[in-house]
């Protein structure tokens, strides 16, 4: 339990918070905001902190999540929550075609590749107006209920995100401490090794790959049904990058890191508005600089300055010992 | 021919309403489309070539490549039309302050993290690019400029193909400058060093070579290349604050396919790229064009995991 700790403290700052500034804009509608960036960066932190699998294509599946549920709702007449589902598998059956040959490659190559299918697909979103309405985008996708209860409000939606975020966090960390994470983290470490353990890493790295994917979807579906409009622009490479940034910057390699990034990354731009013209230039230098002075990330960064000063402080108290030790 | 091919730019469609008998047409127009494309490739390759020189020299793969090419371009529009330099020098204004940027960042972004992850120096260049960027908004605005071609605009005709004098001065650029980068890194003690760090920057500093003006060295003439990239693409394409993200993308695509690290592959690569997407755009759809370019990337990764020109990689376990 004590290995949990963090996640129920987590939750319960997360459902009170809404409680205490009910009908603040930064709680109730930037916060769905984060909170779907939050799952989608613990997904990328499976593949790309533990398993060490770049991808900077992750905005693909998001995409393709958010307008299956769009096109079965708006053309079709569906119930959501069947849409949701369709939308998931049919994501996760790319996801594990793709899988294989992609995985494979290493290092910049993978990089290169997961970037051209996150290219091609928004290529795809953006072409097929048919379809997907093109660059236009999609509008009129209804909201979901839940028993005839209509996710209708910031405050509800804040809530169901913020539910689904806690369910996804769950299982990164239930997996992380399994088998499988074991096995993810040794093929982390090095390939060849956790092959001679008996680890069969490709189904390992394909599995996870798939299971990102999966959970991109579902924020995807959900997107879609929170802002009731969608284009190919939020599914785009920028995203991609961004997506990355917040795994990095939050801390590669650790779940908490992972949403500490998506909170970061979602209040910035929105607090640098405030600087007009020089938004865009002080979102670069910041991220720069804390990239350089905390290459860890700021989760772990931020960890490692307070055990330092927790070290020098037990240094002072003991100033004898020290001298002692000199002379 | 004399009806056909009008003074415009898109004689191409003037050649094929008029062209009757259906084979000749056809290849006239993949000619066009092979001069198009290797119009586009050439740039392409500048851009990889710098990608290659610093993946060599420092290992970081530089997503701010891009930014070099839109502030080359920016640079000299502004140089010439706001303060009236004469054109030559705001070229070489412009190639200036693109170099010093690429110092700049070289010194103050790359060179205190060297300790770090690859990822973490790719988030470090997509900061910088971003920061590039913004600056570039602050100082430019959003608006889109022109640049006047080096020499006129009067197309020359090859057949029923035609070429704007520009696209001559890309290609010809492009070839001096690849051939300087090759001689230079095979012929001179500064690149043979600059190589020797990308092998082994322990042995390279043991053996008396300053690793940290190399580094600096191998940034300023990656710069450089992605500056006259954006100055001789500009009179075609137009530039603005954000012309750089496409590019560097392509740029990054090009070394890639060439085999990461392998300078000539990437020219190669560049090429390969730019006559991929024009023959694409014009055979199967303009549309997806950037779509296919990137599948036959995807491809041939899945063929040859470690690009088309590199040599077997070995796995250090």
């Amino acid at each position: 339990m004590k290995r949990l700790k963090p996640f129920f403290l987590l939750a319960v700052v997360l459902l009170v918070l809404p409680l205490v500034f009910p009908d603040n804009y930064y709680v109730t509608v930037i916060g769905v905001t984060a909170g779907l960036n939050a799952i989608l960066a613990i997904s990328l932190n499976l593949l790309m902190g533990y398993a060490g699998q770049i991808s900077l294509g992750h905005a693909a599946f998001f995409g393709i999540g958010a307008y299956v549920s769009a096109i079965l709702t708006t053309r079709y007449g569906w119930n959501p929550w069947p849409a949701m589902l369709v939308g998931m598998t049919m994501t996760s059956a790319i996801a594990f075609a793709i899988a294989r040959p992609i995985l494979r490659l290493k290092g910049h190559y993978l990089a290169m590749a997961t970037l051209g299918l996150g290219i091609i697909v928004h290529i795809f979103l953006v072409q097929e107006d048919d379809f997907t309405g093109g660059p236009d985008g999609m509008g009129d996708i209804p909201v979901l209920s839940v028993f005839g209860w209509q996710v209708d409000t910031d405050l509800r939606w804040y809530f169901v995100i913020v539910i689904i975020l806690l369910l996804v966090l769950w299982l990164a960390l239930n997996i992380i401490s399994s088998r499988s994470g074991r096995a993810l983290r040794a093929l982390h470490g090095s390939e060849v090794a956790a092959e001679m353990m008996g680890i069969d890493t490709t189904a390992t790295k394909s599995g996870v790959f798939v299971l990102a994917a999966l959970i991109a979807a579902l924020a995807g579906s959900l997107f879609a049904h929170q802002q009731s409009f969608i284009s190919p622009d939020s599914f785009g490479f920028f995203f991609s990058l961004q997506l990355v940034t917040m795994v990095v910057l939050g801390s590669m390699g650790s779940n908490y890191g992972a949403i500490l990034g998506a909170i970061i990354l979602t209040y910035l731009p929105a607090m640098l508005v405030v600087f007009e013209d020089y938004e865009v230039m002080l979102f670069g230098a910041i991220l720069m600089l804390v990239m350089i002075f905390l290459p860890q990330g700021l989760l772990f960064g931020i960890q490692n300055l307070l055990q330092r000063l927790r070290h020098r402080k037990q240094q002072q108290k003991l100033p004898g010992q020290g001298l002692e030790g000199r002379g | 021919m004399s009806a056909g091919s009008a003074t415009s730019v898109c004689a191409l469609r003037y050649t094929v309403d008029f062209c009757s008998e259906g084979e000749v047409c056809m290849a006239d127009q993949i000619l066009q489309f092979l001069l198009t494309g290797i119009t586009v490739g050439a740039t392409y390759a500048l851009v990889a070539l710098g990608f290659s020189i610093i993946f060599n020299a420092s290992d970081v793969i530089n997503f701010a490549q891009g930014e070099f090419v839109m502030i080359g371009a920016m640079a000299t529009v502004a140089l010439s039309a706001n303060y009236g330099l004469p054109m030559w020098l705001a070229v070489i204004c412009a190639v200036l302050i693109t170099i010093c940027v690429g110092l700049l960042l070289q010194r103050f972004a790359i060179a205190p993290a060297h300790n770090a992850s690859v990822i973490t120096t790719i988030i470090i260049t997509i900061g910088a690019s971003i920061f590039l960027r913004g600056v570039a908004l602050l100082v430019w605005g959003k608006d889109i400029f022109s640049m006047p071609p080096i020499s006129g605009e009067e197309p020359i005709h090859l057949g029923q193909a035609t070429l704007l004098p520009q696209n001559l001065w890309i290609i010809g650029g492009t070839l001096v400058m690849v051939l300087g980068v090759h001689i230079f890194f095979n012929h001179t003690t500064h690149g043979k060093a600059i190589l020797a760090c990308s092998c082994n920057r322990m042995a390279a500093h043991l053996a008396g070579i300053p690793v940290g003006l190399m580094m600096l060295v191998a940034y300023g003439l990656s710069a450089f290349l992605g500056a006259m990239a954006g100055i001789l693409i500009a009179p075609i394409t137009f530039t603005s604050y954000d012309a750089g993200i496409m590019l560097g993308l392509k740029g990054f695509s090009a070394a890639v396919l060439g085999g990461m690290g392998n300078p000539m592959g990437a020219v190669a690569g560049g090429l390969l790229l730019g006559l991929i997407e024009s023959l694409s755009a014009g055979l199967i759809s303009s549309g997806y064009k950037d779509a296919i370019g990137f599948l036959i990337l995807l491809l041939v990764l899945f063929l040859r995991p470690n690009g088309l020109f590199s040599k077997a990689a070995t796995d250090r376990v």
